[in-house]
């Protein structure tokens, strides 16, 4: 790439080292402690996205084995985690917090290697984020009855936990912080594609001297996800996926009523007004579809811009996307990364092929492609109807569909006009239009001239069917503790 | 002979702030504890939910728009015009069993409960919001917002409490309700409908529908424009594929006791937004 001088604008290539991590060639259950091998006798081969090589094979859970692992987290709960005084379980979040400081860099690579992200954001995003997040609720462990005034405060028991491929240790942390912080003990179900940095958390669990039992994780696919929201002996339920599989386990969870918290998909706009700050909106939309490789629940993945001005930042749009670094993700430069597998990349293909064959303009950024691996370039739609899939589906990729809107409240019509309602962004330099457009979106998280930002300290989840409860701060620690009321949902 | 003959009421449904008959034409006889004929009710259609459903939501973001210092008043006005009516309960309550001192004093809790429930009008937002610290240069805070329409499944038993601490804290945060109403307290219901109907509750916010309770429920919680299901009176029967059809748009269950009071329940019928800002100059 050179720019209009002539000046060579390429970077030289700047691999992160893989010596950091060690593979071990085959990885067992992780189950009262141990490393154990699946007795379902079945095993899966993890792969990278951005070469296809095999990185190791890992043990597939059966129905037997989610019984064992349910059973150990029994145990630990009555035997001794449920009487754990907070001051202790605090204790043992701030090491694990601490020790993932440490090895935070050996993480990152595992996870770009499994995952398919880019370093830069496994390194500089996640794994922050998972190190506070076990920070932050370490904090909250010893101080439940001022969480909780005038209410008994007791852990539900065993909590199961099925967890997605796109942010396989942020979602562990999400998940595994509250659920011990109040005393539950756990079973982790990671996402088939990335079971590697799981496996490697339970390696620092054992080493914190977490006692056995009290977390336990079962690799595996749907099957093994499925005997785990089955199985009676788990007292509640999280889940964080598709809206389709979220849907399934809420209709078992009903039934059963059985406390859960569901984290699904999105179809979020990204609301751009004229009096904007155009190019930091533009960075903000960038920002919104294209990290993580657009493999993110709350995705900005529908543009919506004020006709005025929407001729103007759909070529800045496209000029930045011309200068995004799509390729290896272990790369330092890289901003997009591999999709996470050839299944996913398939279902993006398929909703893009809709979107050109329903009549949307398809602009892509020129860029080389791998030739091993998944990849799929950054794609914007212009001339979007809402009744194209683009508009309605979540693509879960890096494809944004562009509409345009006149007035404000036009803009908050096709903003909500989505069964999700995970997150929204707006865009303007007039304060009191964003609390305006705040209060009438409906979705659980909003990005007011920022895009795609998270803390643990920052209530996370969505409205409608992009699920419910929260994750995060002092609503997400509820989730994880009974209601003394009688009051659940 | 005086000449009288007492005027009887004509018990009907309570939708969109009118008082129509089902649309099917239906009815049902109800009957007081000692087995005497009351009055016929009104027996709610399928279709009678539907159009229900519309006058909710339409009045949903008109409710949830005013301001939490008015919903208050307007629920402390329901207390006012309850405790006006009081002896009207008391009947009803002992037609179905209670002991006059137990009808007055679940007339009174229930009258004390709609006060309870005004005054968290406008404080649920400080007891359930929050302002976060996040680790950068950005304010961010956490607001609950009402989740939308309700449909609640009330208690039979205690009649009037029970319908009272199951809709007063859904509809205080700006959610509209659909209450199915089953024998046991068709009549109390659609007498506090008329308590509703004259106390400011604009039309549309409260709406009740008087039947069978385990028939209409299934195709409350498959509705797809009902965003939360309360099942506190909801049979024990009811069928295994009925609540998991709640799944089909993700609805809120809420479960609960009858007369649970609790800014709990508020918060089960809430969504929370949290809305990220830059800071900076």
């Amino acid at each position: 790439m050179a720019d209009e001088q002539g000046f060579d604008l390429d970077y030289a290539p700047a691999p992160e080292s893989t010596g950091i991590v060690e593979l071990a060639d085959e990885y067992g259950l992780y189950i009262g402690g141990e490393f154990v091998e699946a007795r379902s006798g079945r095993t899966f081969d993890t792969i990278s996205p951005s070469t296809e090589e095999r990185l190791a094979t890992v043990s597939e859970a059966g129905a037997e084995d989610v019984d064992r692992a349910v059973a150990a987290a029994r145990t630990a709960f009555e035997d001794h985690w449920r009487d754990t005084p907070g001051t202790v379980r605090a204790r043992y979040l701030y090491r694990i917090a601490r020790q993932l400081q440490e090895r935070s860099r050996e993480f990152a690579v595992l996870e770009t290697m499994d995952g398919g992200k880019p370093i830069r954001e496994s390194r500089d995003v996640d794994l922050p984020l998972v190190a506070a997040h076990f920070f932050h609720h370490a904090g909250w462990a010893d101080k439940l009855e001022y969480a909780f005034p005038n209410r008994r405060v007791a852990p539900h028991g065993v909590a199961g936990q099925v967890i997605p491929w796109n942010f396989p240790m942020l979602m562990a942390a999400w998940k595994l912080a509250p659920a011990l912080a109040c005393g539950n003990t756990v079973v982790l179900k990671p996402a088939e594609t990335t079971p590697l940095t799981a496996l490697l958390l339970a390696e620092v669990l054992n080493d914190v001297g977490l006692p056995p039992g009290v977390v336990n994780v079962v690799t595996g696919a749907g099957e093994t996800g499925a005997a785990l929201v089955e199985h009676p002996g788990v007292d509640k339920l999280a889940f964080t996926g598709s809206t389709e599989v979220g849907k399934r386990i809420q209709r078992s969870a009903a039934v059963r009523r059985l406390p859960l918290t569901l984290e699904l998909g999105g179809k979020a706009a990204n609301v751009v007004f004229e009096d904007a700050a155009l190019d930091q909106a533009v960075e903000g939309v960038v920002q919104g579809i294209w990290f993580n490789q657009g493999h993110v629940c709350c995705a900005g993945s529908r543009l919506l811009v004020q006709e005025s001005i929407a001729g103007d930042f759909v070529e800045r749009l496209h000029a930045r996307m011309a200068r995004l670094r799509v390729g290896d993700p272990l790369d330092k430069n890289t901003d997009v990364g591999a999709i996470n597998s050839a299944e996913h990349l398939a279902r993006i293909t398929a909703l893009v092929e809709s979107g050109v064959e329903e009549g949307a303009v398809l602009h892509q950024s020129a860029c080389d492609l791998p030739d091993r691996g998944f990849w799929f370039a950054p794609t914007v739609f212009t001339e979007v109807q809402q009744s194209h899939r683009i508009a309605r589906e979540e693509v879960f990729g890096p494809v944004l569909a562009v509409q345009t809107f006149r007035t404000p409240e036009e803009a908050v019509e096709k903003a909500n006009n989505t069964p999700y309602g995970l997150s929204a962004g707006i865009w303007t330099e007039k304060g009191s239009k964003v609390h305006w457009m705040a209060e009438r979106l409906r979705a659980g998280v909003v990005w007011a001239n920022t895009f795609n930002r998270f803390d643990p300290a920052s209530p996370f989840g969505g409205y409608k069917e992009s699920g419910f409860g929260r994750e995060g701060g002092l609503t997400g620690l509820g989730a994880y503790v009974r209601d003394a009321g009688g009051v659940s949902r | 002979m005086s000449g009288h003959l007492p005027v009887d009421k004509t018990f009907k449904l309570f939708i969109g702030g009118a008082f129509p008959r089902s649309e099917s034409g239906h009815t049902f006889q109800v009957h007081g504890a000692d087995g005497q004929f009351l009055a016929n009710a009104a027996k709610a259609s399928r279709k009678d939910l539907r159009e229900t459903v519309r006058a909710a939501r339409s009045a949903q973001s008109g409710w949830a728009g005013r301001t939490a210092y008015n919903r208050g008043q307007v629920l402390y006005r329901v207390a006012e015009m309850l405790d006006a009516r009081a002896d009207e309960f008391v009947d009803l309550l002992r037609n179905a069993g209670r002991t006059p001192r137990a009808a007055r004093r679940e007339v009174e809790q229930s009258v004390d409960r709609w006060v309870w429930y005004a005054g968290w009008a406008d404080k649920v937002h400080q007891v359930l919001g929050t302002v976060n610290p996040v680790a950068g240069p950005y304010f961010n805070f956490t607001v609950p917002e009402p989740t939308g329409v309700v449909v609640q499944a009330v208690p039979d038993d205690p009649p009037l409490l029970g319908l009272t601490s199951r809709v007063a804290p859904a509809i205080v945060t700006g959610n509209t309700s659909i209450v199915l109403s089953g024998a046991g307290s068709a009549l109390v219901a659609m007498s506090l409908a008329e308590v509703l109907a004259t106390s400011d509750v604009p039309g549309g916010v409260v709406n009740v529908l008087t039947g069978d309770v385990a028939a209409l429920l299934p195709w409350a919680l498959g509705h797809l424009d009902v965003n939360a299901v309360d099942l506190a009176g909801a049979p024990d029967d009811l069928p295994d594929e009925a609540l998991a059809d709640a799944a089909e748009n993700v609805k809120r269950l809420v479960h609960g006791n009858p007369d649970d009071a609790s800014p709990m329940l508020v918060a089960a019928f809430l969504e929370l937004k949290t809305v990220w800002h830059p800071i900076g100059r």
